[in-house]
Parts: structure tokens; sequence; C-alpha cells
């Protein structure tokens, strides 16, 4: 199985270390991993914008970059979601089609495709798990709180599986945190409320640590903890699931 | 130019009182539970809104054929059917009826349609003054503002700041908020207006093409109060409430109290099917940009809202914002779609005052694709040039970075190299992202630069 390494652009410039967590699990649990050089970004943050016309270049880099692998996958709910739902490149459709196909955000790659059941991993604190949107309503990684079905979660399913780790419950489960792509600068006052009622829900609950699928959220919310000089520290889902002390 | 403010201001201002916000939040929060809580005790609760769904694709895709059948037989049940194309053309019926019956004043039970025309200040230029009937509306009235939502008007309102409003208007005792006491006090005030009221004005929440009837569903009752005291009853509704059969109202009315408000019905869901003896009833069927938005393909299905307002409770940006923060009749994100419709120049904010996290569509019991049709409106404001240049030539700016590898490296490590150079560059006043949070700190090496290193 030849995975193709995904890692958004603002991963790679910003949080290497989510990168590399995912790259050296992934190659725990058995994978064959390549990372494509010369990747940048899934166009996400122009077409959220209103500019998805202005994608094409993102796009066949893309494809020219992902086409040739069995599955894609990145740590990032919300860059998969957008490559699944709009990735398009005109005469390369059938490669296109293949990427959207096979693309997975980390947690679901490892619940669904590698059905993992354990993880050799250790965590001895309480964390609190942020479910972003676009992972959760987009990809369905967890049961959406608002419809009227059975519970589930793959994030949580698997940091079930970490040594020593406590999920702790939060009042609201599922609420955005407000970070939206460039809504958290043209909108900074309504972002900025909700990152921060967010931060309250976890720590008012003991949360140590907040986790997620998506560092775009977390990006956020550290932004948030960090300028109210919080202990509480914010991890991607995968350097937890990697953590083997 | 700007002529009004955009949301974002509008919502900044909103957030300047934080307490408030909270109290805000915290309420709308306690309402989309009511409805969670109501949703759960029906097993057959997503089959409930899949039936609804698909019944009024139905509608849409047979407007034209129910409409006729219903103003068939609303005639044959002794209605007068008008016909309006837009806001102006319905007020100007309204007005017609009523100065045809020589009234000054009138009695007006809730309906976002009139709110949609502006038929009150309409109404008031021509020297007519409306009595809104429901508590809410009434008391967004008396502080000379709009509804801050569509089916809890005054939600943005606290106790205390009615109790003061009753005071000035209806001669309250100063300082008494409770509630019970100002609604008894409201309930004295409207039965006056209710009695003296030759003309009542009432929404319409479905009207059914089979029977020519209509449903009107309220809590308070107002409606039926001033539709069977008044002479003449005026329903205005817009072309998209028809339902085609009574059979079908089972499942709206199943679905809308409990997606409004936590409830497992309206109290009064009163039907009006012919007026009775010597009074008339009169039905305007508004247009006003409906047809307009059938035909867009992608904006469709927005047509499907009754109006129960379970978007707005669940919109964590709307909690945070407020009803006004979206300068249009209806607020949050059903409005957000349906606004740029009617005025895309006006309205081309509301699309983005969303972080597109999709809860709308969940709760949406006809099952809108709220957050999708927002990104839709997104391109398309931005394909008819309403985006502002400088958020264009940032986009540009971005896409000549993010589509060459090269630039992207070399940009990148640039960047970082400045960031770990001058700690606290970007923490600038000009950089909203800083404003109220850290920058994230720049590493030394890129994942890229790592796994070159490390791995190839």
């Amino acid at each position: 199985m030849k995975v193709g390494l995904f890692i958004p652009c603002y991963i790679d410039q910003f949080y290497p270390q989510v990168g590399i967590a995912t790259l050296s699990l992934l190659e725990k649990l058995g994978c064959e991993v390549v990372y494509p050089q010369g990747q940048t970004c899934c166009g996400q943050p122009m077409a959220n914008s209103g500019f998805e016309h202005l994608t094409t270049g993102c796009n066949e880099l893309f494809v020219d970059h992902f086409q040739d692998y069995d599955y894609i996958v990145g740590p990032s709910g919300s860059c998969v979601l957008h490559i699944k739902e709009h990735l398009h490149v005109h005469g390369q459709e059938e490669a296109a089609t293949h990427v959207r196909q096979h693309i997975y955000e980390l947690a679901e790659f490892l619940t669904d495709v590698l059905h993992v059941t354990s993880l050799p991993a250790k965590f001895p604190h309480k964390v609190g798990v942020h479910q972003s949107c676009h992972g959760q309503r987009g990809l369905g990684l967890a049961q959406m709180s608002e419809l009227v079905a059975a519970p589930f979660s793959k994030p949580q399913q698997l940091l079930q599986m970490v040594e020593g780790l406590e999920l702790v419950n939060l009042k609201r489960t599922d609420e955005c945190c407000g970070f939206g792509g460039t809504f958290c600068v043209f909108e900074e006052a309504v972002s900025v409320k909700m990152g921060k009622d967010r931060i309250t829900d976890h720590v008012n609950n003991g949360a140590e640590y907040i986790t997620g699928n998506d560092v775009s959220c977390l990006m956020h919310l550290e932004g948030i903890l960090r300028r109210q000089q919080s202990p509480v520290k914010v991890l991607h889902i995968a350097e937890i699931l990697n953590n083997s002390l | 130019m700007i002529e009004h403010k955009e949301h974002a201001e509008l919502a900044e201002k909103f957030n300047a009182d934080e307490a408030r916000v909270d109290w805000h939040d915290e309420t709308l929060w306690w309402v989309r539970q009511k409805r969670d809580k109501m949703a759960w005790s029906i097993p057959e609760w997503e089959n409930l809104r899949e039936a609804a769904s698909r019944i009024k694709h139905n509608v849409l895709g047979n407007l034209h054929d129910y409409l006729l059948e219903f103003e068939r037989n609303a005639q044959q049940n002794g209605a007068v059917v008008h016909w309006a194309a837009d806001a102006a053309e319905h007020n100007r019926i309204v007005l017609g009826l009523l100065k045809e019956h020589g009234v000054q004043r009138m009695v007006k039970s809730k309906s976002m349609l009139t709110e949609e025309c502006h038929l009150n200040p309409y109404l008031a230029e021509n020297g007519i003054e409306v009595i809104d009937t429901d508590l809410g509306e009434r008391i967004v009235q008396l502080a000379k503002e709009a509804p801050s939502h569509i089916v809890l008007p005054c939600i943005h309102k606290k106790k205390e700041e009615i109790g003061e409003l009753f005071h000035e208007h209806l001669g309250t005792p100063e300082g008494n908020a409770d509630p019970k006491f100002l609604t008894a006090a409201a309930r004295l005030h409207l039965r006056k207006e209710f009695i003296q009221s030759r003309v009542a004005i009432t929404g319409v929440n479905f009207a059914v093409a089979e029977t020519g009837e209509m449903v009107v569903c309220t809590n308070e009752g107002n409606a039926d109060m001033g539709a069977h005291l008044a002479d003449v009853h005026i329903a205005c509704m817009g072309v998209e409430k028809i339902i085609p059969k009574r059979r079908h109202l089972g499942v709206f009315l199943r679905l809308l109290a409990r997606s409004a408000t936590g409830q497992p019905i309206t109290t009064y869901s009163s039907h009006f099917r012919q007026p009775k003896e010597g009074q008339q009833l009169h039905i305007v069927l508004v247009d006003n940009g409906r047809s307009r938005q059938l035909g867009r393909e992608d904006f469709r299905n927005s047509l499907k809202c009754i109006r129960c307002g379970a978007c707005m409770n669940t919109c964590p940006v709307y909690r945070r914002s407020g009803g006004h923060s979206y300068h249009n009749a209806i607020a949050g994100p059903i409005g957000a779609i349906l606004a740029p419709n009617l005025d895309m120049k006006e309205y081309k904010d509301l699309p983005f005052a969303s972080t597109l996290c999709g809860s709308c569509s969940n709760v949406c019991p006809v099952k809108i694709d709220i957050h999708q049709q927002l990104y839709k409106w997104r391109q398309v404001i931005t394909q008819e040039g309403y985006s502002d240049t400088s958020k264009k030539a940032g986009m540009q700016a971005m896409n000549f970075v993010l589509s060459k590898p090269g630039v992207f490296k070399f940009a990148g490590s640039a960047g970082r190299l400045m960031m770990r150079t001058f700690p606290g560059i970007l923490n600038i006043k000009l950089n909203p992202w800083a404003k109220q949070r850290e920058m994230p700190e720049a590493p030394k090496l890129s994942f890229a630069e790592w796994y070159k290193k490390n791995k190839k």
C-alpha cells in the first residue's frame, strides 16, 4: 500500500512537528509513505473566500503530486474535505477523481482503512477533543449533535487506545471554534469570541490539552491560549497517537 | 462605497459588551437544546425531515400549477386573491384595501413577508398606523427597532429593558420587569386594539392547494383574535408557502414548532378557509424575487424554508453577533442565502458571515443545504464583481505563491526567518489575527525541509 502524505501549507510552514508525527505514526503502522516534494496547498483559502476560479494552479499541482498513490492521507479534515468536494482538473478528470476518492483524513484512514484496534501510545493527561466542523459534519468523523442518530467518534475511538489518556466531557460537544479560514480575520471579533468560548468549555472541564484533527482550529485556539497565558496546550491528534514517551 | 455598515463591523459593535454576548448566546443555545430534546423524542425525526424536504421539492417543481389550484379553491371559498410581483406592488395592494375601508389604524400578526416588504414604514408614510400584535413584535415596534430573529423577534432584549419600554409606552410601574406582569399589561393594551380594529393582517405558514385554506401558527392566538374580530382579513404570503394537500400539514406542523422553539406544536394552528358572513378575506400572493431564486439552480432549495429559525439558534456566529448585524429582515444563515437574491450588492457581506460549520444544514427541518449555498453565493458574489479590491489583490497574491512550489518554498522560509529575527513583527494593529491572538511560532525548518534532510 503506497500512501502519499499530504501536508497542508500552513502545517508545512508552522507546524512541521504535526507532519513528522503523522509520517512516523503511519510508518509505525506499516504503511509505505512518500511525501511528494513540491506540493503546496489544497486551494481552500481562496475558494472559501469566493475565489474558487483562482484555484486552477493549486488543483493541477495537487493532481500532479498525488495521482499515483493508492491512498492520500493528510492530518487535516478541512483540507481533505475541500479536495473531496472541489478537486477538478480540466483534461485530467480521471486522475482528479482517483484523488478525490482515495484521500483520507488521518483518523478515518486509521479506523476505516487500516482498521487499527490498538496503538503503542501513552499520554497520561486530561484531554479535550475539539471536533472540527469540516471533519465532523463534512467527512463524518463523528456523530453530529444535531442529528437523531447513534453516537460514534473516530477520533475518540483512537484516543481511547492511548494509555493513561483521560477524555474530558464538554458542555457543547461540537460547536465551531470560529476559525473558519479567512473568517478569522475578516470577522475577527466573532471569531475570537467563538474561540474563547470553546476554550472556556475545555478549561472548565479540566482539560490540560486540547486536541483535534485540524491544525487550523488548533492554531486559532493556541493563539488565544497563548495571549491569555494559559497553561493549557494544544496538540494535533497525530502527536498524541504517536507519543510513546 | 459602502452605504451601510457590514456584518463584521456591526458584529464587532455587538461584541463590545461581552457579558451581553454570553447572555445572548446562552439564551439561544437553550432554545437549540430544547429543539434537540424534542427531535430525540421522535424516533422517525430524520425521516420526517426527508419527507418534508421532498414535499417541498415537489412544490417547487410544480409551483405554477399548485398556485393556480390554490387560487381557484380559495376563490371558490369566497376569498379574493391578489397577485403581487414585488414588495412595492404588495404594499400598494394592502394600502388600497385599507383606503377602501377607510382604515387608519389596524392590527397585524406576525408576518416575515411584510417585514421583507417593509410594509409598516410604507403604511406609516401613508398615514396608517400598524399595531403588531405578536408580543415580541410589539416590543420591538415600541422600541422602534426591527425584529432580530424571525421567531423570537425581541430575543436581543432583556426583561428589564422591556419593563422600561412598557413603563414609557404603556404606563406600567417603573422598575417592574416581571415577565408575567408585563405580559398581562401587553394583553390589556392589545385587547383594546383588537376590539377597535376593522382590518387585520396576518401572515401565512402554509397554504393548501387542494383546499384553498391557509394555516397560521401562533403561540398567542393573536392572529385568530385579529382575524375573527375584524371585518376584513388580509393574509399576506410568499408564493413558496404552498403545500399540495391537507394531509401534508401533519409533516410540517410536527417539524415546525419542534425546530423553532422545542414545543411539540404551536399553541394555535389555525385554519382559515372562508370568510364568515359579512367578512372579507383577501389573500395577497407575493413573488418579490422568488421566481428569480427558483431559476437559480444552486439556490432554489432555499425556497423550501418554513421560517422556523432553527438555523439561527444553532448558528455560533448568529448567537454571537445578534440578528441586527445581518441588516436584513431575515437574519442568520437562512437570511444570508435569501438576501443576496434580493440585492446582491447590499447583502454581499452576508454569505461571508459564516464559518461554514454546517450546523444550520443539520438542524434545518426541510434539509436546505444552507452552508453549501453560502459557499456558492461567495463564488457568485465574487464573479459578479462585488469583492473588495484589497481582498481580490490578496487572493491573487496568494494564488501566485501557492501555484508555484518554488515561490511557496522561498516565501515560506523568508517569512519564517523574518518572524524569528523580529519576534512580534506581526503583532501589530494592522494584523487582525494578532489583535487578540498570538501568531504561531515560526520553526526553523518547514516540514518539506525537514523531510529532505532526514528522509530523502
